[in-house]
């Protein structure tokens, strides 16, 4: 009995992923943070999620679990009811991926920010530390103190590799540039804790520093008002943040995880998507600084042209920018 | 050298000011022998209500009172689960926790759409930084200029409020008949009850004046230091500031040392941090984990046993079962 209950939901399972292959039935799972966080996760939905439902005409199914447990039940829930590719958003999903992947091996599951190895799991990086080094360049050239500052969420290795990235962008610009880099702390609330991060601020500027690089979630809203009060500058991070603070935000730095998801779903829709490691950089235009109305005045012609040169290097080769997480040291 | 130390004791003002508010908070409720561990999540409903309500009036000062408003009714709803239904303080406390970090994040999302943040506030829905008479003349006096343009003046309303709480707090807990009765209520309710004393009514009074205190604290978190709600933005305050209030063995001026101490200890791991010694950077967690091992170390070793109200965690029951 036992034995034909297993073929029977093994035959059901069949079935219903071959169903789902057929008929595409792309899934996204956010991270606690919430779809409208302005950075991360909204970026999946807006160039994502908005984008793939009017190109396709196909909806994506979305879910945003509350707390810690949700993300691994999220997961289960839509693997079980055929939902393929499901893109999973953040490197918080790391072990609740590995774990529902293993239970629905023909169910084709995205990490982003992450690498999970499994053979029906698709990860996708990104290089940071290539568009950080933009940022950094263009925060040396502008700022009239010669010092720039960095205030990181939670000390961990992905965000080292933006710092790393930054710092080496910031003097490759100007060799004296002088460097401050504070973390907020080492738990998760550290992307959550808008009074530290402006605590930060408010010494790196009485350091010195007059432009700050923010890689800290929630923590950077606080970082971004305390340069607005001080009549600072501000670099945003992940979405493109100029418009949080016009007028004192200098640029962001943004990675196009909304394109890469939309990509993915694609794969998964045109039967061409594949398990493995993705790495996506400028080259491929999923890393970038941004310009729009909101910086535009800040930003001169030269130094337009600066940075997109800079880019172009980066792109051919000729500048290589270090990777953190390579080695987990930042000498370059 | 000097101005480093002033822009830190500056920062210290910055950081210690919800702790004050929030240690004054629970040193009234638990001096009335209520266990107050819902000092988290009040400050947190306070500053999700101070931002919501400032952001959608535009007035800060409307922001207050709403942030108060919404502490003294979780402080009721906490008054009414340990005092009138004599249920465990501890539990209640921790309920209230849970119920401010999952309201304020769902109240959030539905109202602003912007995962559980609230908008920027700016202009008139901030309190912005008083600056005291004469203090931009002073600026070129060396020594007292700086003190005095940058470590007296220049701060929020709300930060000016939190340091004279103190005497007030120490005045009426010590110096008039509510704060003996007060007292008298975390020490014995019993005999207080047979001179004829409401126990429920002080103690009822009691986490009113924690909940308008930790109200203001928790404003000023999302309304005063910053200029927006992000979930979960306590991020630990209440519980530092019960620890303060441990630390200062439930006085208030002790207490209030206690998280200028830790506020201190805040603004120098900022200002540390990346510093190395010799070959060895001393690591972030390190630096985080100070003002708690401080707490743990001068406790055991130098300040001296904290003495706690004796019928603290005790639902007073008239008749003995």
């Amino acid at each position: 009995m036992k034995k034909l209950v297993t073929t029977l939901s093994a035959v059901a399972l069949a079935v219903s992923s071959f169903a789902a292959l057929a008929a595409a039935k792309p899934a996204v799972v956010y991270d606690t943070a919430g779809k409208f966080d302005k950075s991360f996760n909204e970026a999946v939905f807006r160039n994502g999620v908005e984008v793939f439902n009017k190109d396709k005409g196909v909806q994506v199914r979305e879910f945003e679990p509350q707390n810690e447990a949700q993300r691994e039940q999220g997961l289960r829930r839509l693997a079980s009811r055929g939902f393929t590719p499901i893109v999973a958003v953040g490197f918080n999903f790391a072990s609740a991926v590995e774990k529902v992947a293993a239970e629905f091996p023909d169910t084709q599951f995205t990490i982003i920010d992450m690498v999970v190895d499994k053979p029906n799991v698709q990860s996708i990086v990104f290089q940071e530390h290539e568009g950080s080094f933009l940022v950094g360049a263009l925060a040396a050239k502008t700022s009239k103190t010669a010092t720039v500052g960095f205030v990181g969420g939670m000390d961990i290795p992905l965000i080292r590799k933006f710092a790393c990235g930054y710092e080496q962008g910031a003097k490759f610009a100007n060799p004296d540039i002088k460097y401050i880099q504070n973390m907020t702390g080492s738990t998760p609330s550290a992307f959550a804790d808008p009074a530290k991060g402006s605590e930060l601020a408010k010494s790196q500027f009485s350091q010195g520093a007059d432009i700050i690089y923010a890689a800290a979630g929630g923590t950077g809203l606080g970082v971004y008002q305390a340069a607005k009060d001080a009549g600072n500058y501000a670099i945003g991070v992940d979405s493109n943040q100029n418009f949080v603070q016009p007028g004192t935000m200098l640029t962001s730095m943004v990675k196009r995880v909304g394109v890469a998801a939309y990509g993915t779903w694609e794969e998964g829709m045109n039967g061409e998507w594949q398990p493995g490691i993705k790495v996506l950089g400028l080259k491929e235009n999923a890393v970038d600084w941004a310009l729009d109305e909101h910086n535009a005045s800040l930003i001169s012609e030269d130094m337009k042209a600066y940075v997109e040169g800079l880019k172009a290097d980066i792109i051919a080769g000729k500048i290589s920018v270090h990777d953190y997480m390579s080695d987990n040291t930042c000498n370059f | 050298m000097f101005e480093t130390l002033i822009l830190m004791l500056d920062a210290t003002i910055r950081v210690a000011t919800p702790l004050i508010f929030a240690s004054l908070a629970g040193m009234f409720c638990e001096r009335s022998g209520i266990v107050n561990i819902a000092l988290e999540g009040k400050l947190l409903a306070a500053a999700f209500a101070g931002a919501a309500v400032a952001y959608v009036t535009g007035s800060a000062w409307l922001g207050c009172i709403a942030g108060v408003l919404v502490a003294v009714c979780m402080s009721l709803l906490h008054g009414f689960a340990t005092i009138t239904h004599r249920g465990d303080q501890v539990v209640s406390g921790m309920a209230i926790n849970i119920l401010a970090v999952g309201l304020t994040v769902t109240l959030g999302r539905h109202w602003f759409k912007q995962g559980g943040q609230t908008p920027a506030l700016s202009g008139d829905a901030r309190f912005a930084p008083i600056h005291l008479p004469g203090a931009d003349a002073l600026q070129d006096v060396p020594v007292i200029g700086l003190l005095y343009s940058e470590l007296i003046s220049g701060h929020s309303l709300l930060e000016y409020v939190a340091f004279a709480a103190v005497p007030i707090a120490w005045y009426i807990l010590f110096k008039t008949r509510f704060g003996l009765r007060l007292r008298a209520v975390g020490e014995s309710p019993s005999a207080v009850d047979t001179a004829g004393i409401s126990v429920a009514k002080m103690r009822y009074s009691a986490v009113i004046i924690c909940g308008i205190l930790v109200g203001l604290g928790g404003v000023y978190l999302s309304v005063g230091q910053t200029a927006q709600f992000i979930p979960n933005m306590s991020a630990g305050k209440g519980y530092m500031a019960l620890a303060a209030l441990i630390f200062g063995k439930w006085k208030p001026w002790t207490a209030m040392g206690a998280c200028l101490l830790f506020g201190f200890l805040d603004s120098m791991a900022i200002r540390l941090q990346g510093v190395s010694i010799g070959e060895f950077q001393i690591p972030v967690q390190a630096i985080e984990a100070v003002p708690y091992v401080l707490t743990v170390f001068l406790l055991a070793g130098f300040i001296g046993k904290a003495v706690a109200p004796k019928a603290i965690g005790v639902p007073y029951s008239k008749e003995r079962e």
